[in-house]
């Protein structure tokens, strides 16, 4: 299962973030959940758009880009839902190299994603455990 | 079976070729003394007489020429005969300064295209082989020089000139070319041309090519070599001395055997003026021993490169010269140490980086920085942040270990290094600014 990230390579100067945005809706893909993470000379933008599979050639004629699968996995709005999460993973011995959340269409919905080493064992791991994991079909990507 | 166009002298064992060499310098120098008044007169400087010089021992007692002397010396000032015994000039382009006008006797011609044949006959050439010539003919050397020596060795000689591509293609295909000749970017362009037009390596029938004219790297020739289904050798010359086939490759493709019974090679240290012992790199300067019509006696060449005389499995007993490094101009002392720009080209593609950098040098409290900036390819990127600092780390180790001073590697994105009418902008010293 597992879902498409997008990370683009960008340079950590000003209107590079605009230029990236603006060709991804220029593709007419709508960005469900993004982040960066920067250094002193780059960034890397991290981000689950919709229609990968037809938007990423477009975006490789300007960009620097590459595709790898994510967890994402539901978690439930309240206190603690985070914390069964990473327990979970945790107990697998899973390492997290880094996550970022995102709210769903429905009410009390939020998904958090995990780049992981291992992502069918953390997958596993999560279902074994009941909560919920997701995939470009359910995410409507 | 090993081919050579002259065999008596391509292995001639090293006592026979320093026979040939002194002999020649001897004469060599009485010649220019008799006939080239411009370089008399930098020897009588030096007080220096043809007497002194009593074999090519005695050559680092000669006077430099210098790419200014040449301009100086324009047109005739160096001519070493009469022009009515002249038959022909070349020209260089003429892009950094003055057009340099070489002359030639039929001599000088007849030397210089056996130079050009034995180049041909080391790539596999016989006269059954059909020659594609597509560097350019006119004033420029290239043209001229591989028709001659293709001539020599009784190849079906294909007259193209450079461009013009749509009909290279025809005519390497129907008339079933054999040896290309031409710059290494042009045999790139070919390729790709050829893979463009749905072409194979295979359904070409080219087995070598003789490439020159311009600094290229081991990575670009094999990459040539499959996109044409070749073997790629290397030729070296310049304008100043003849044109090309001063050197060429054999099969070994490890260094080109310089042609030592007509260019004389050393290497100097090129802020001294002080010979190198073998192995070690410098400024590559050569005295023709044995041409008429322009004569150079130590021509600085400004190419920086080794000289090697390990024995060479081709049983060719030459010289063997590395593929130039750079230009001595191109030369950056940086914290007291030289640094050559193509040094850090050849750790970009030793790592896996495409060969787009730029070098940032400026002062800061008296000390020169020195930033490196490269342009990340699809094999170096990762959306994990520690694996591409690690590869920034493992850059920089790379560099420091070939340079001996560390830069600050800076990845930036594809395509952002300013370049200008298409070339890359290599460095920017801002420390000028500062003096």
């Amino acid at each position: 299962m597992a879902i498409t990230q997008i990370s683009m390579f960008l340079n950590n100067q000003p209107g590079q973030l605009v230029e990236a945005v603006g060709a991804i809706s220029a593709a007419g893909s709508n960005i469900r959940a993004m982040s960066i993470a920067e250094a002193n000379d780059f960034g890397i933008l991290r981000a689950i758009i919709t229609e990968p599979d037809r938007v990423c050639p477009l975006l490789e004629q300007k960009f620097l880009i590459m595709r790898n699968e994510v967890l994402a996995a539901r978690m439930d709005d309240r206190s603690g839902a985070l914390h069964e999460i990473l327990t979970v993973l945790n107990e697998g011995n899973i390492n997290i190299e880094y996550m970022y959340a995102f709210t769903g269409t429905g009410p009390e919905e939020a998904y958090v994603v995990f780049r992981v080493s291992d992502v069918r064992t953390a997958e596993e791991m999560l279902q074994a455990n009941g909560i919920a994991t997701l995939s470009d079909d359910t995410l409507k990507l | 079976m090993k081919q050579y166009y002259q065999p008596e002298i391509e292995t001639a064992p090293r006592e026979k070729i320093l026979e040939i060499q002194n002999e020649k310098i001897v004469k060599q120098v009485r010649h220019v003394w008799d006939h080239v008044p411009y370089y008399r007169h930098l020897m009588e400087e030096k007080g220096i007489t043809p007497e002194d010089i009593q074999g090519v021992k005695d050559i680092p007692k000669l006077p430099f020429l210098s790419k200014a002397d040449l301009r100086d010396a324009y047109p005739y000032g160096l001519l070493g005969t009469d022009l009515k015994n002249c038959v022909r000039i070349h020209s260089t382009s003429g892009t950094t300064g003055r057009r340099v006008v070489a002359f030639y006797t039929q001599a000088d011609i007849d030397l210089w295209e056996d130079c050009c044949a034995r180049a041909i006959v080391a790539a596999g050439g016989t006269n059954e082989d059909v020659v594609q010539v597509c560097y350019g003919y006119g004033l420029f050397t290239g043209g001229s020089g591989l028709h001659g020596g293709s001539h020599k060795v009784g190849c079906l000689t294909l007259p193209m000139s450079s461009g013009n591509t749509e009909r290279q293609i025809q005519f390497m295909m129907d008339l079933e070319s054999t040896i290309l000749c031409c710059t290494p970017s042009y045999a790139a362009y070919i390729g790709e041309a050829l893979a463009e037009r749905g072409y194979k390596p295979e359904d070409n029938k080219l087995k070598a090519g003789i490439f020159g004219a311009e600094p290229w790297t081991e990575e670009m020739r094999r990459e040539i070599e499959k996109s044409l289904g070749i073997k790629a050798y290397d030729i070296y010359g310049l304008t100043e001395t003849s044109g090309p086939g001063v050197a060429f490759e054999c099969e070994e493709q490890t260094g080109m055997h310089i042609n030592e019974d007509h260019f004389y090679a050393e290497i100097i240290d090129p802020e001294t003026g002080e010979v190198l012992p073998d192995g070690e790199m410098g400024e590559l300067v050569f005295t023709a021993l044995d041409k008429e019509a322009f004569p150079l006696l130590r021509y600085r060449t400004r190419d920086l490169c080794v000289l090697s005389r390990k024995p060479c499995s081709c049983g060719r007993t030459h010289v063997k010269m590395a593929k130039p490094m750079g230009r001595s101009d191109d030369m950056l002392i940086i914290r007291g140490v030289n640094v050559f720009p193509s040094q850090i080209e050849t750790v970009l593609l030793n790592e896996g980086y495409t060969p787009n950098y730029q070098i940032v040098l400026d002062r800061e409290r008296h000390n020169d920085t020195f930033d490196v900036y490269v342009e990340v390819s699809p094999d170096q990127f990762s959306d994990l942040m520690s694996q591409i600092q690690r590869m920034e780390k493992s850059l920089e180790n790379a560099l420091r270990t070939m340079l001996g001073i560390g830069p600050k590697v800076h990845l930036v994105a594809p395509k952002t290094i300013t370049r200008s009418e298409g070339k890359a902008v290599r460095v920017i010293d801002k420390r000028k600014l500062h003096d």
